[in-house]
């Protein structure tokens, strides 16, 4: 059983399958809602059978499993269109009704199109998206560098604001468990810092002892992220990938159906 | 399967008495007169005549034994794998030469020179559907041969003909199969003992007895409810989970005639969240309040969505906000924000990276193994529930086989790692 095989055998379980469901499932409703489960079974398994059988049609270049990987990458393009088409029709609606900030959809569908605009241009004049032979950038670069990127940036540098903020917050020694926060997490900050030897900068006579409290503040710091922090992250990983595969499970057997908006499962 | 010793291919053996070093010496002899003059310097007085000396014979090379070349065990096709045991005792300077020929043709070329000691080589240029020979011997850097030229060679060890295919199991994930197959056995025959009726204790989630607290908020609020699904694809188990739990939450809010937003980055999760929540509405016998503005799509970009996301909190004011999914370097300006808009938060994470974020800045959270949870404690069907259990059990055997671990290595039983090794 060659790669071949392993196409064959996709189109088989994802297009003839549903297509046949769909079709007899028109007569039969009860039928339409089985077909995604059959489908989520087949999707879940091939990737498991694939971690243990090392068969070209599953999991070689082009098998089942990496082909299936590839399909995804198709569906989601054909989503993104069904989100795009939800974005113009949603702004449409608030702009034509007048709706409460409806000028906001103006300025989203002005860039919207503005980029599309651009990004459709360069590939009707294979410009493309990036720089023109004299090395200036296509109009879509243009955009993308001078209004796109800092802006993107604007939003990441808020972070450090919100982290003080968060910091100040879950540093309040409200109780026992925020006391011992607050301590543990003055000691890392302390640690990871030269704030001792920084103090004692003025100070030669207490460089020496301020060096020795530096490093011990160090190692503290080194033990608590390596023994309580570390202890706590993987008792929180092994309680996760139990909890996901169980999950999987439940999604492979068609036992947990509420993703797929059918409800109750049996 | 044993290798089968052979001639040198090709390099006759050279008889040393006739070798090449008297020949550089410029001094043709017969064989006949060159044993003579051997004879007369060997019965000459010591220190009479320059004595005319011939050089050693260079070292015979041993020969590697149990040579055999077999399609590698496990794998996806394309390699070999050839396997021996090097001589003892093996010089000083020696490599072992792997050659390769495809029968018919005899000839072999050069491969790959392996050091002494590694025993095995995989040929992964080898190709499914072909047959190989294939020679291995040993080969001297420094040690000259009978013409007195480095790089003698010993003994060729010569394989039968093999030939490269893909296989129907990886041996090496034995014990990651057998796991797997234990856990499914915890889980399937717990999902029986719930489905007979067998009452199953869940611990309390405080996280999830909020849910209908904060829904209940809004309702008495008059303020919507935003649901924020992470930001990944529904390739990502949690953004699974976080759709099971939307449809929960959906159901709640058609039951109280509370109005939801469900803000979307992934195509895939807005397509999949529109349809929970439509199912929801449409379960407790409500369409009339469903809007197919409720799902929207917001954009691609992950910074352009935290934006857009966080102005709506910003703008609208929701009495409580959901971010349970899987979130990036967005989660702390998203609850952040979501916080100095004073809104109720309950937020559901498995990767410990972003937890504390949500710890610090959400009313409520599920950690790790509580968001996987959350469908089956939210809907308290049993069959869920029984997963839950089994889940539980798969820990305990995990913890049991951990402790057995620390003993078993702190008493320098490596064999106990090499069980658990998974490749």
């Amino acid at each position: 059983m060659n790669a071949d095989f392993g196409r064959v055998m996709l189109v088989v379980l994802f297009a003839l399958i549903p297509i046949a469901g769909i079709a007899l499932g028109m007569r039969a409703p009860a039928l339409r809602s089985k077909i995604p489960l059959l489908v989520a079974f087949f999707a879940g398994l091939i990737p498991i059978f694939s971690m243990y059988i090392p068969k070209r049609f599953l999991s070689g270049d082009g098998g089942m499993s990496p082909r299936l990987d590839e399909w995804l990458i198709i569906v989601a393009g054909f989503a993104l269109l069904l989100g795009i088409t939800n974005v113009i029709s949603n702004s449409y609606r608030k702009i034509s009704r007048k709706e409460r900030n409806w000028p906001y959809a103006i300025v989203l569908l002005v860039g919207l199109f503005t980029m599309g605009g651009f990004g459709i241009y360069g590939a009707v004049s294979h410009q493309g998206t990036g720089f023109l032979p004299d090395g200036s950038p296509t109009p879509f670069r243009w955009v993308e560098t001078t209004v796109f990127q800092p802006l993107q940036s604007t939003i990441f540098a808020l972070l450090a604001f919100f982290m003080a903020s968060a910091a100040f917050r879950a540093f309040r020694a409200r109780n026992t468990e925020a006391t011992i926060l607050l301590i543990a997490g003055a000691i890392v900050m302390i640690g990871r810092v030269p704030l001792i030897e920084f103090l004692a900068a003025p100070f030669p006579a207490l460089q020496p002892a301020a060096a020795s409290a530096g490093q011990f503040m160090g190692k503290a710091t080194e033990w608590i992220m390596d023994v309580p922090n570390g202890a706590a992250q993987s008792g929180i990983l092994i309680g996760a990938a139990l909890g996901a595969a169980s999950m999987a499970i439940r999604v492979i057997l068609g036992i947990e159906r509420g993703y797929l908006g059918l409800g109750k499962g049996e | 399967m044993f290798g089968r010793s052979c001639d040198f291919g090709g390099e006759k053996p050279v008889d040393t008495t006739t070798g090449g070093s008297l020949v550089s010496a410029s001094v043709r002899l017969t064989a006949s007169s060159l044993v003579v003059l051997t004879l007369l310097l060997c019965a000459a007085p010591a220190g009479a005549v320059a004595p005319v000396t011939t050089p050693p014979p260079p070292p015979e090379l041993p020969a590697p034994t149990a040579f055999v070349a077999v399609d590698r065990p496990g794998d996806g096709g394309n390699a070999i794998l050839l396997t021996w045991t090097d001589p003892a005792p093996l010089p000083e300077g020696t490599v072992l030469e792997v050659r390769r020929s495809e029968p018919p043709a005899d000839e072999f070329g050069e491969l790959q020179t392996v050091k002494p000691g590694a025993q095995r080589y995989v040929d992964a240029s080898a190709e499914d559907g072909k047959t190989y020979r294939y020679e291995l011997r040993v080969r001297g850097v420094e040690t000259p041969d009978s013409l007195g030229i480095a790089g003698a060679v010993g003994p060729a060890l010569v394989s039968d003909p093999v030939s490269p295919h893909d296989n129907w199991f990886r041996t090496e994930r034995t014990n990651s199969l057998l796991a797997v197959l234990l856990f499914i056995t915890f889980i399937l025959t717990s999902i029986a003992a719930a489905r007979s009726g067998k009452p199953i204790f869940i611990r309390r989630i405080a996280g999830l007895n909020a849910v209908d607290e904060a829904i209940g908020r809004a309702t008495e609020l008059g303020k919507k409810v935003l649901y924020i699904p992470g930001i990944q694809s529904m390739d990502e188990i949690q953004t699974i989970a976080s759709i099971a739990i939307l449809g929960h939450v959906a159901r709640a809010t058609a039951r109280y005639g509370t109005d939801l937003d469900v803000p979307n980055k992934d195509p895939l999760t807005f397509v999949s969240a529109r349809e929970a929540v439509h199912s929801a509405y449409l379960a407790e016998g409500r369409p009339d309040l469903y809007r197919e503005e409720m799902v929207h799509y917001v954009t691609y970009d992950q910074f352009a969505y935290t934006a857009a996301v966080s102005a709506q909190m910003t703008r609208e004011k929701p009495a409580a906000i959901f971010l349970v999914g899987y979130f990036f370097a967005e989660s702390l300006i998203l609850a952040e924000t979501g916080q100095s808009t004073g809104a109720i938060q309950i937020a559901g994470q498995a990767d410990p990276t972003q937890l504390p974020f949500f710890v610090a800045t959400c009313d409520y959270t599920l950690i790790g193994e509580e968001l996987y949870a959350a469908s089956a404690y939210l809907s308290r069907e049993p069959v869920l529930l029984g997963s839950m259990r089994g889940q539980d059990i798969a820990k305990a055997v995990l913890l049991a086989v951990g402790i057995i671990g620390i003993i078993a290595v702190s008493l320098g039983a490596t064999w106990f790692v090499d069980l658990v090794r998974t490749q």
